[in-house]
């Protein structure tokens, strides 16, 4: 334990792999997006993830934003445990008819305002699965959705990336709001 | 073959010729009946139990000899239950019922399984039935008695970043008396979608049944496709699929190692063992151009070759990863307020690991030694070198050792595929089906063997596929082994097992 602690004293973070221009990219989304968390938020987020039937490969991805390589928290982006604390629903999977009602009540759950993101060629179409009697479809035809995150699965920078989108939107619509 | 009541039975049946490479045998109901009765008497492993329209196959395995699959027509509707006697198929036979329509008859359990009364019809392969709305929230769970004992409900929509599932706790106080699970919620029809299917559209299917073994998945797809057609794989593809499923496993391991002590609040495990995960993706992107690599096995070979330099940057990735695990392995090992959560905690009889066949980390670390890579050999692993761990004590500390040793053993494994990559191509054609054919196949997952089982037709044409992951087997079990253990630990168990929730919902 104590060498570990003494070797991260003196290791780089692993946060920002030098020249690999995904990094850069990274650090560039990052910033644009705190700046904007800030302004829009004060400080923060709070996001819930759903699976309302994804095949799994989504959420690794997502998860991955909470590692320290991506370590979305930096820029003000946290992962909540409840709907109740939620700002932002981040749902997977094409909607299985038995999650849908799950879907709803979750989505009912979330105070406003929220805004629902559809993550993965599954949760913005159907991706390889389609409409069946298992299968009610998008996410958008059972809770309205404000944006959609494309991929099989996307990768955590295009979902950081994403992330800004909303916020940009968000705040066009609060000063046309206000 | 051993002498024993299934080896007289099947004697007397006709092997069908297609399937390959194991032989099937289509039995009488009153023979099928006595086999899964045999199972259940512990004469085979029972690999998987499933159905296409009008049959039900069962594939079983003498331990360390080839398996063979068992068929039985299904008559006015009904079949002989094998959960009766082998509960390790009870929730087969509800899925199959569920899809089919198909009674099994004397089954013990005859609650619906995936069907939660909200699909549009009943028996939607089979009988295509009118549904029966009901509520979803309408099912029985078994009943416990007891004073002092009360219910806890929890999910399908769970706290953290994880698949939905239902999960009843009757606890006394803090100890769990019962768990019950009910799954199904991700069921998503694959059976139905890869029925009657172009064979890469099946594949793409097969490929997400669960994200997380994509290359398993697509790699036991492509043998069966392969086997069925009688079609070699080039030498490299082979070897560069090896390449491809031990990097999934060791992306894999590293998060559950990560995800395990994580639950235990040894938060400094996840971190750094989230970096070793990244690191795996990141260099499988480089060189596979997809950080899961999902699609580059398919029949025929892989689409995606293996560069000097990609094989320079998977071998820069282990050097600089394996030195960092081992110090991770050492602080895991010395610090006793994490060894005291995972010690002891949870355990998993080994009688009860053989009786259901369970396998991956979850066999192995209560004393089940197979595994597929080395008791169903196939390419690139007959003949390699390899360690396959097994530990006796059965709790989250022997899942998490047996993970790390198999961490090592992936590690070498790359090296020595890499080492001698034969050259030539990486693909080659797939002639058309001449008739009807039938290929399995067995990959073993990170989470343990994952079965395929198809039928192809001429035009390039899937008409039946049945993919079984390892969680099938490993769910109940879970149930066993939390029972005693305090609710808190739940969540430590939950993830020592890490179950695949769409790969087994389908
Ligand atoms: S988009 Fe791809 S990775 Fe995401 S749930 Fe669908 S199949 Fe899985």
């Amino acid at each position: 334990m104590r060498t570990l602690i003494l070797k991260s004293l003196f290791a780089k973070p692993v946060t920002i792999p030098a020249p690999d221009p995904s990094a850069a990219a990274l650090e560039e989304v990052g910033r644009a997006l705190e700046a904007r968390v800030r302004r829009l938020y004060g400080r923060s987020l709070a996001i819930r993830e759903v699976d309302a039937g994804s095949c799994n490969g989504c959420e690794l991805e997502i998860h991955a934003l909470n590692n320290a390589v991506y370590d979305c928290e930096r820029f003000g982006l946290r992962f909540v445990a409840s709907p109740r604390h939620a700002d932002v629903l981040m749902v997977t999977g094409p909607v299985t008819r038995n999650m849908k009602v799950a879907l709803e009540r979750t989505y009912a759950a979330t105070p406003d305002p929220k805004w629902v993101v559809a993550v993965g060629d599954c949760g913005c179409g159907c991706g390889v699965f389609g409409e069946s009697y298992a299968v009610v479809g998008a996410v958008d035809k059972v809770i309205p959705v404000d944006l959609s995150l494309r991929g099989c699965p996307p990768r955590p920078l295009d979902l950081l990336q994403g992330l800004i989108a909303l916020v940009d939107k968000t705040t066009a619509r609060q000063r046309s709001a206000g | 073959m051993h002498e024993d009541s299934i080896s007289a039975l099947l004697a007397d049946a006709l092997a069908v010729v297609p399937l390959r490479p194991w032989p099937r045998y289509e039995l009488a109901t009153a023979a099928f009946d006595a086999v899964a009765r045999a199972v259940g008497d512990g004469e085979r492993e029972m690999l998987a139990l499933w159905a296409e329209s009008g049959m039900v196959h069962m594939a079983i395995r003498p331990i360390g000899e080839t398996p063979c699959v068992v068929s039985t027509a299904v008559i006015e509707g009904r079949f002989p239950s094998v959960g009766r006697w082998h509960a390790p198929a009870i929730r087969l036979e509800r899925a199959i019922h569920d899809l089919y329509g198909y009674v099994p008859e004397g089954a013990p359990d005859e609650r619906p399984w995936l069907d939660h009364g909200a699909w549009d019809r009943s028996g939607p392969l089979g009988t295509r039935g009118e549904a029966v709305p009901r509520d979803p929230a309408d099912y029985p769970m078994l009943p416990v008695t007891g004073e002092g004992l009360h219910q806890i409900p929890v999910g399908p929509v769970h706290a953290g970043i994880i698949e939905p599932g239902h999960f009843r706790f009757t606890a006394n106080g803090e100890t769990v008396a019962r768990l019950e699970e009910r799954l199904g919620y991700v069921h998503k029809g694959i059976d139905a979608l890869t029925t009657n299917a172009p064979i890469d559209r099946a594949g793409k299917v097969v490929a997400r049944v669960s994200g997380d073994s994509t290359v398993a998945a697509s790699f036991a797809f492509a043998r069966a496709v392969e086997a069925a057609l009688g079609l070699d794989v080039p030498p490299r593809a082979s070897a560069i699929r090896g390449v491809m499923a031990e990097l999934e496993r060791l992306a894999n391991h590293f998060g559950d190692i990560g995800a395990i002590c994580n639950d235990a609040a040894f938060a400094i495990v996840l971190a750094h063992c989230g970096i070793f995960r990244e690191r795996i993706l990141a260099v499988s992107a480089a060189v596979f151009a997809h950080r899961l690599m999902m699609d580059t096995i398919v029949p025929g070979g892989v689409t995606t070759n293996i560069t000097t330099e990609g094989a320079r940057l998977i071998g820069a990735a282990l050097d600089e990863v394996a030195p960092a695990f081992a110090e991770i392995v050492r602080l895991y090992e010395d610090t006793p307020s994490i060894q005291d959560r995972t010690c002891g905690t949870g355990h998993l009889p080994a009688d009860l690991a053989v009786r259901f066949a369970a396998g991956g980390p979850v066999g192995r670390a209560s004393a089940r030694d197979f595994d597929a890579r080395r008791d169903l050999a196939y390419a690139p692993y007959e003949g390699l070198p390899f360690d396959v761990p097994v530990l006796t004590t059965g709790d989250v500390d022997a899942r998490v050792q047996v993970r790390i040793r198999e961490v090592a053993a992936s590690m070498d494994l790359i090296r020595m595929l890499l080492a001698m990559l034969p050259e030539g191509p990486t693909l080659v054609p797939v002639p058309d089906a001449a008739g009807p054919c039938e290929g399995v196949a067995v990959t073993e997952a990170f989470r343990g063997d994952l079965l395929v089982w198809l039928r192809l037709l001429p035009g390039g044409k899937v008409a039946r596929c049945h993919v079984r992951d390892a969680s099938w087997f490993q769910w109940p079990l879970l149930e066993a082994a939390i029972e005693g253990n305090i609710v808190a630990d739940f969540p430590l168990c939950n993830k020592s097992f890490n179950c695949s929730y769409s790969g087994h919902d389908l």
